[in-house]
């Protein structure tokens, strides 16, 4: 458990933020200049914030009113910093083991023979690290704050600077280290589908202040809380994996409702996040007939959120979970949608991105 | 190295002692003022920055002659230093620190740009997995710095064997004692038929100069490459 308050003021705005991150992975969530990273530094002990108390696993790490600050080298911390930040004069094996070397030798640790198979980085331990392509200097990044016998592991944007290609190598690790490893995970991240595949918990955060906390699904799904913009909006369904198809789909099941997905190579019964993107999502006030698309999710309209654009969020409770749809304003008037009516929501299966599905801890 | 005569022959090697000493024994306090120029800042830095420059600016022959004020047998510190036996006047060692002094400008400002060329993020990695700051400074800035220590030491190395005016101010021209090859040159052009033995040794301080440079040439490209993350 981490526990942080924190007051930071900035020249244009100030940071005043309160929360606790139970164990899992906790994303702090919002665009940027929402005073994530400020955060996730106080925490590491890289920034000194005007006034504040961390609390990390009963050690007190930052307490402003009793003078205490703990240097960051005392902190215990893994630190995943978005460039990498690997030593480049040390070989790949020489930045797995640098914290290592200053941890003390009872403390229990990650077994590193584990820890280079989970990353799969064996190959790589005799390189130095300006050769490496991105995502094994990040696979890297992670190993090393790994195996410094880290009680907290901090990832400030761990993927903003790769490529599509290149996240979805590195999104499994991060599900991994979230379900595998009991260290407690705090994530900074503006992407909603990144937020939707791995956090426990999201604190979503807006202008230095936290606007909500709690389950992924929850606060994603939650039509006002839109720290990325209504472009990224998005719900997040939990789904089991019933069965695979010759055609190449896999059938899964939400709440009772099939879906039908490009080919998820999960074995059968296996739990799965599964994000939509609102602005994937038709509307139909009517049980939709002769259409191709396979996933229709029925649901009556929770809420309706007009924003300063031509689009309108609704938010669809259905049997899966709730979805979010965007449509256009102009769409909402001609269907009369108003809270409290039956309508049906209705995914192609095509549009939902391998990188939208991901595992999720039992 | 029959071509050079025995006079000669001693100022080759004693000026290779006195640059060699110079170099080894500055480059600890080079390393360490460098760094406090690169990374901290307390009250008197630019005063600091300013004596650290200040021998590159001045006559040598100022130099030298403040050396012989102060570190002279007379001299306040000199005074002090001669009670315990360590006498810099009219010795080697007094060359030694008077090529020590006019070579620490250069030393230090190649060693502090390559300070400021390590990424301070690199040292934040480091703190965040637990190396202390002394620490940090050996595993990380230090062995990254390398490329401009080892340039900064040449550097050093040959202002040391070239250096003329302060030296021969502070402790004259003592054949064996403090007759570097500069001072050698100097002294040979002053008497009749003393040509030959100056070019021979013009000849000895290009090979040298030529040496020193190729060989931080090829340590420097060395570690660089080394340094900057490349399998060499």
């Amino acid at each position: 458990m981490l526990e942080v308050s924190i007051r930071h003021a900035y020249p244009d705005f100030t940071l005043d933020a309160r929360f606790e991150a139970p164990p899992g992975l906790t994303a702090l969530f919002g665009r940027s200049g929402s005073g994530k990273t400020t955060i996730v530094n106080a925490v590491a002990g890289l920034l000194r914030p005007d006034a504040g108390r961390i609390v990390s696993e009963d050690r007190v790490l930052l307490n402003t009113d009793r003078g205490i600050r703990l240097p960051p080298h005392r902190r215990r911390l893994g630190y995943i910093f978005q460039e990498g930040r690997l030593f480049p004069h040390l070989t790949v094996r020489q930045n797995l083991h640098y914290g290592a070397w200053f941890a003390s030798r009872r403390t229990p640790r990650e077994d590193a023979g584990k820890v280079v198979e989970l990353l799969g980085i064996g190959h790589l331990l005799d390189r130095r690290s300006g050769g490496l392509s991105g995502g094994e200097k990040q696979r890297v990044a992670i190993g090393r704050a790994l195996l410094s016998a880290p009680r907290l592991i901090l990832a400030d944007e761990p993927l903003a600077a790769l490529d599509e290609a290149r996240k979805s190598e590195i999104l499994p690790y991060f599900e991994r280290l979230r379900d595998e490893v009991a260290v407690p995970i705090l994530y900074v991240s503006h992407s909603a589908s990144e937020v939707a595949r791995l956090a426990t918990t999201v604190v979503a955060m807006e202008a230095g202040r936290i606007i909500r906390r709690g389950s992924a699904a929850e606060v994603l799904s939650d039509p006002a809380i839109l720290p990325a913009g209504a472009r990224e909006a998005g719900s997040v369904l939990t789904a089991t994996v019933v069965a695979h198809h010759a055609d190449g789909l896999t059938e899964l099941d939400a709440g009772g409702v099939r879906l039908f997905l490009p080919r998820v190579e999960q074995p059968v019964g296996r739990k799965l996040r599964v994000r939509i993107a609102a602005h994937d999502v038709i509307l139909s006030r009517l049980q939709p007939e002769g259409l191709s698309a396979l996933n229709i999710l029925p649901g009556v309209v929770e809420d309706v959120r007009q924003g300063q654009g031509p689009g309108v969020l609704v938010a669809l409770a259905t049997p899966a979970g709730r979805l979010l749809v965007r449509i256009t304003r102009r769409s909402a008037a001609q269907l009369e949608i108003g809270v409290g009516q039956r309508a049906y929501g209705v995914v192609k299966t095509v549009a939902v991105a391998p990188t939208d599905i991901g595992v999720t801890g039992s | 190295m029959n071509w050079l005569g025995p006079e000669e022959w001693r100022a080759v090697a004693l000026s290779l002692q006195v640059s060699v000493w110079a170099t080894l024994v500055s480059l600890p306090l080079g390393i360490f003022v460098a760094y406090a120029l690169a990374r901290w800042s307390f009250p008197g830095k630019q005063l600091l920055n300013g004596i650290v420059l200040l021998p590159l600016i001045l006559p040598p022959v100022v130099t030298g002659y403040l050396l012989l004020l102060v570190m002279g047998t007379q001299g306040p510190v000199g005074g002090l230093l001669a009670e315990f036996g360590i006498v810099f006047a009219f010795r080697w060692t007094g060359a030694a620190l008077a090529a020590g002094i006019m070579a620490f400008p250069l030393m230090v400002r190649a060693i502090r740009l390559s300070f400021e060329a390590v990424d301070a993020k690199l040292e934040q990695a480091g703190a965040t997995l637990g190396a202390a700051p002394t620490w940090v400074f050996l595993t990380v800035t230090l062995p990254m710095s390398l490329p401009g220590i080892v340039a900064g030491a040449i550097l050093a190395f040959a202002k040391a064997m070239g250096e003329f005016g302060a030296t021969i101010t502070f402790v004259s021209n003592i054949p064996g004692q403090t007759r570097t090859i500069p001072s050698a040159i100097y002294a040979f052009l002053q008497v009749p038929g003393g040509e030959s033995s100056a070019m021979k040794l013009v000849l000895v301080s290009v090979a040298v100069a030529m040496v020193a440079l190729l060989l931080s040439e090829m340590i420097g490209r060395r570690v660089a490459a080394r340094v900057g993350g490349r399998d060499a």
